[in-house]
C-alpha cells in the first residue's frame, strides 16, 4: 500500500526515535496504562511536511467508554483523532514519531495495511457527508467493502436502528441519502460507520454542523453505543464533553517554539478534567476565558 | 456625541449611466439574437442548397450504397456508417483513455510521484524544490490541453506516416488469425476505419480529459474522506464513488467529444480511405460525411453541389440527434442527482 499511502508515515513511524520509555517518563499526567486500553495513543512529534502540528501527546483510550478531546482550535485535537485510523496518510507529508496501539499492536508497522485498520476504527466527520446513493447503498457500502456474506437488508437495518435512524427511513430506504436532513443524515453517516461493526468510532466534531435538537439526539445515541464500540470524539463544546464522556483529554497550543504545536495537557476522568483541573491552561479554558 | 453630517455622496444614476445601461443591455440582446440568426441562416440555406437533390432522390439518396457520378448514382449510407462507427470506436478509446488519464491527474498521482522521488533526495521541502510536485502536475495538465492545438491535418499526417505503420502489422496478424469474425474481416492495407478512430481517439482526449478532470475534482474532498473512512483502497473509492458522483460531467464531456468526433473532417479524410464501403472491418478503408464534402465539393457543379448539401444536412441531423439524446440523457443523470 505504500504506493498509496505517503511513505514517511512509515520510515519514521516504523522506527520511533524516542523510546516508550522517555515519552512515558516525559508525561507523568498521563493516566495509567490499563489492561482495557484499546488503543494507545502516543505522539513524540507530528509534522505535516514541516509544520510540527502536534508533540508530546499520550491518550490511552479505554474499551467502552467515550473519550472527549477538547481544546482551543489548531491544537491538533483532529489531527490526533485522524492519526487513530490512518486518515493522515492520505495528507501528503504527514509522518510522525512515536506509536499508536490498537489491541497491541503498532497500526503504523510496516506490515499493516492502513486499509484494514480504517475497517477496524470507523469514522463519523465534521461534515454529515453521505455518499450520492440510496439510503440503502449508503449503509451497505462497507458492507460491500467487506465482502459481507450474510444477509446485507438485515444488516442495513440492524445499523440504521442503532443510528436511531430506522423509523425515520424505513420506508424510503430507496431515496438518496442527501434528501435527509443535516442531523438525518449525520445519523445516517454513523449507520455507515457502525452497519461493519468496527471497533472503535471516532468522531470528529460530529455534532457542529448540526442544530441543538439533532446535536442532543447524536449524544444520546453515543451513549447507547459504546455498549459495544468504543468512541473517542473531538469536540468544541465543553457541555458536550462533560455530557457524554468518561475521560477527556485537553490540548492546547504551544507559539513559544515559533508556529503553532498542539500539545496534550492533561488528560484524566471528565469528572477531574471538568471539576478539579491540575494545570494553568486548562482552567483557563474550562473556565471559558479563552476558546 | 455630536452627529457630525457628512456631505451626502449618495445620488441617483444620471441619465447619461441610464444611458450607457440601455445600450449595453440591447448590445447584449442583439450579439444573443445574431448567434441564433447565424445559425437558423446557415441551416436554411443548407437546406435551400440541397433541396433539389431531395426532391429529386428522396430517401434513395441516404440508403443508397453507391456513389457513382458516371452512372448518375448517389448514395451515402456507407458514409453515414464510415461516420458512426469511426466516431463511436474514436470516442469509445477516447473515453477510456481520457477518463483514466483525468483521474490519473485528479487525484494527485503525478505531485505524489514526484514527490516520492524528491523524497528519495530528501529536497522534497527545500525552497527550490518544494512545489516541485504541483509545478509538474500543472505541466501535464498543460500537454494535455496542448494537443488540441495540434492542426488536425498535422494529426491526419502523423497518422499516415507513424500510426498505420505501426499498427499494420498487428493488424494483419490478427486477420491472419480471425478473419472469420467480422471485426477483423479484411486486411490492413492502408487506411482504414482503426487509425482513424486512433487518431480520433487522441483528437479527442483533451476535451475529455479536461472536463472530466474538472469533474473529478469538484466532487467534495469529505465523499472522499468518508469512502477512505470507512476503509475503501484507493481504488474502490475512485470507482465506488468518485466516478459516479462526476458522472454527470464526464458523461457531458464524452457528449462534448463525440460531436467533434462527427464532424471532425481533414484528419479522417486523410486516415479513413475515402472509399464507398460499408464493412464492420476495422482495418477496411471507409468513408466518412465530412471527408466525402470535403473530398468533393472542389469540382462539384451545381448537381453535386445539391447532393453535398443534402449530404451536409444529413451530417448535421445525426450530430443534432445526438446532442439531443444526449442532454436528456444527461438531464436524467442530473435530476436522479438533484431528487435530494
Amino acid at each position: 500500500m505504500s504506493d498509496i499511502h505517503n511513505p514517511d508515515a512509515h520510515i519514521s513511524a516504523g522506527h520511533p526515535k524516542s523510546s516508550p520509555d522517555q515519552i512515558r517518563a516525559g508525561h507523568p499526567k498521563s493516566g495509567p496504562a490499563n489492561g482495557d486500553v484499546i488503543i494507545d495513543c502516543n505522539l513524540h512529534e507530528l509534522y505535516y511536511g514541516q509544520f510540527k502540528a502536534v508533540r508530546d501527546t499520550h491518550i490511552p483510550i479505554r474499551k467502552n467508554k467515550i473519550t472527549a478531546f477538547i481544546g482551543p482550535s489548531g491544537c491538533g485535537k483532529s489531527t490526533v483523532l485522524r492519526c487513530l485510523n490512518r486518515m493522515n496518510d492520505l495528507v501528503r507529508g504527514f509522518r510522525f514519531d512515536g506509536h499508536v496501539h490498537f489491541q497491541g499492536r503498532n497500526i503504523y508497522d510496516r506490515s499493516i495495511d492502513p486499509v484494514a485498520v480504517r475497517r477496524h476504527i470507523g469514522m463519523v466527520f465534521q461534515q454529515p457527508n453521505p455518499f450520492n446513493m440510496s439510503i440503502y447503498n449508503n449503509v451497505a457500502f462497507g458492507l460491500r467493502l467487506n465482502g459481507y456474506k450474510g444477509s446485507i437488508a438485515e444488516r442495513v437495518e440492524q445499523a440504521l436502528r442503532r443510528a436511531a435512524l430506522w423509523d425515520e427511513v424505513k420506508d424510503k430506504l430507496k431515496q438518496n441519502g442527501l434528501s435527509l436532513s443535516g442531523g438525518q443524515q449525520q445519523r445516517l453517516c454513523i449507520a455507515r460507520a457502525v452497519a461493519t461493526e468496527p471497533k472503535v468510532l471516532l468522531m470528529d466534531e460530529p455534532c457542529s454542523a448540526l442544530d441543538p435538537i439533532a446535536t442532543r439526539r447524536i449524544e444520546e445515541l453515543m451513549t447507547e453505543l459504546k455498549q459495544r464500540f468504543t468512541i473517542a470524539i473531538v469536540t468544541h463544546n465543553l457541555q458536550q464533553a462533560q455530557r457524554v464522556a468518561d475521560e477527556t483529554g485537553f490540548l492546547y497550543v504551544d507559539t513559544t517554539q515559533g508556529g503553532r504545536t498542539g500539545y496534550l495537557v492533561e488528560y484524566g476522568s471528565s469528572q477531574q478534567i471538568f471539576q478539579d483541573p491540575r494545570e494553568e491552561p486548562t482552567k483557563q479554558y474550562i473556565r471559558g476565558e479563552f476558546s | 456625541m455630536s452627529t457630525v453630517e457628512e456631505p451626502v455622496s449618495a445620488r441617483p444614476p444620471t441619465a447619461g449611466e441610464y444611458a450607457a445601461n440601455g445600450a449595453f443591455r440591447w448590445s447584449c440582446y442583439g450579439f444573443g439574437a445574431l448567434v441564433v440568426v447565424l445559425l437558423a441562416y446557415i441551416v436554411l440555406e443548407i437546406f435551400r442548397l440541397g433541396w433539389p437533390a431531395m426532391q429529386e432522390r428522396g430517401l434513395a439518396f441516404v440508403v443508397g450504397t453507391v456513389w457513382d457520378p458516371n452512372r448518375n448514382e448517389f448514395g451515402i449510407l456507407p458514409e453515414i456508417w464510415g461516420t458512426l462507427y469511426s466516431s463511436l470506436l474514436g470516442i469509445l478509446i477516447g473515453s477510456v483513455l481520457g477518463v483514466a488519464v483525468a483521474i490519473f491527474l485528479a487525484e494527485g498521482f503525478v505531485a505524489a510521484g514526484v514527490f516520492w522521488v524528491l523524497s528519495r533526495f530528501g529536497l522534497q521541502y527545500t525552497r527550490l524544490w518544494s512545489h516541485f510536485p504541483e509545478q509538474v502536475e500543472t505541466f501535464v495538465k498543460t500537454l494535455i490541453q496542448l494537443l488540441a492545438a495540434i492542426p488536425s491535418v498535422v494529426y491526419g499526417l502523423w497518422g499516415i506516416f507513424v500510426v498505420i505503420p505501426a499498427i499494420r502489422p498487428m493488424c494483419n496478424w490478427i486477420h491472419e488469425g480471425l478473419s472469420g469474425i467480422p471485426f477483423f474481416s479484411t486486411a490492413l492495407s492502408g487506411p482504414g476505419i482503426l487509425p482513424a478512430a486512433i487518431v480520433l481517439a487522441i483528437m479527442v482526449l483533451p476535451i475529455i480529459t479536461s472536463i472530466s478532470y474538472e469533474a473529478l475534482v469538484a466532487v467534495p474532498p469529505k465523499i472522499r474522506e468518508a469512502s477512505f473512512g470507512l476503509g475503501a483502497t484507493r481504488w474502490e473509492t475512485i470507482l465506488g464513488v468518485l466516478l459516479p458522483t462526476a458522472a454527470p460531467g464526464i458523461f457531458g464531456a464524452i457528449l462534448l467529444a463525440f460531436g467533434r468526433a462527427l464532424g471532425e473532417t481533414m484528419a479522417l479524410a486523410m486516415l479513413v480511405g475515402n472509399s464507398n464501403t460499408l464493412s464492420l472491418s476495422l482495418f477496411s478503408p471507409a468513408n466518412t460525411i465530412a471527408a466525402l464534402l470535403a473530398n468533393n465539393f472542389g469540382e462539384a457543379g451545381d448537381r453535386e453541389v445539391s447532393l453535398l448539401m443534402y449530404a451536409a444536412l444529413v451530417l448535421l441531423i445525426i450530430t443534432l440527434v445526438v446532442n439531443i439524446l444526449g442532454s436528456l440523457v444527461l438531464q436524467k443523470l442530473v435530476v436522479k442527482e438533484g431528487k435530494r
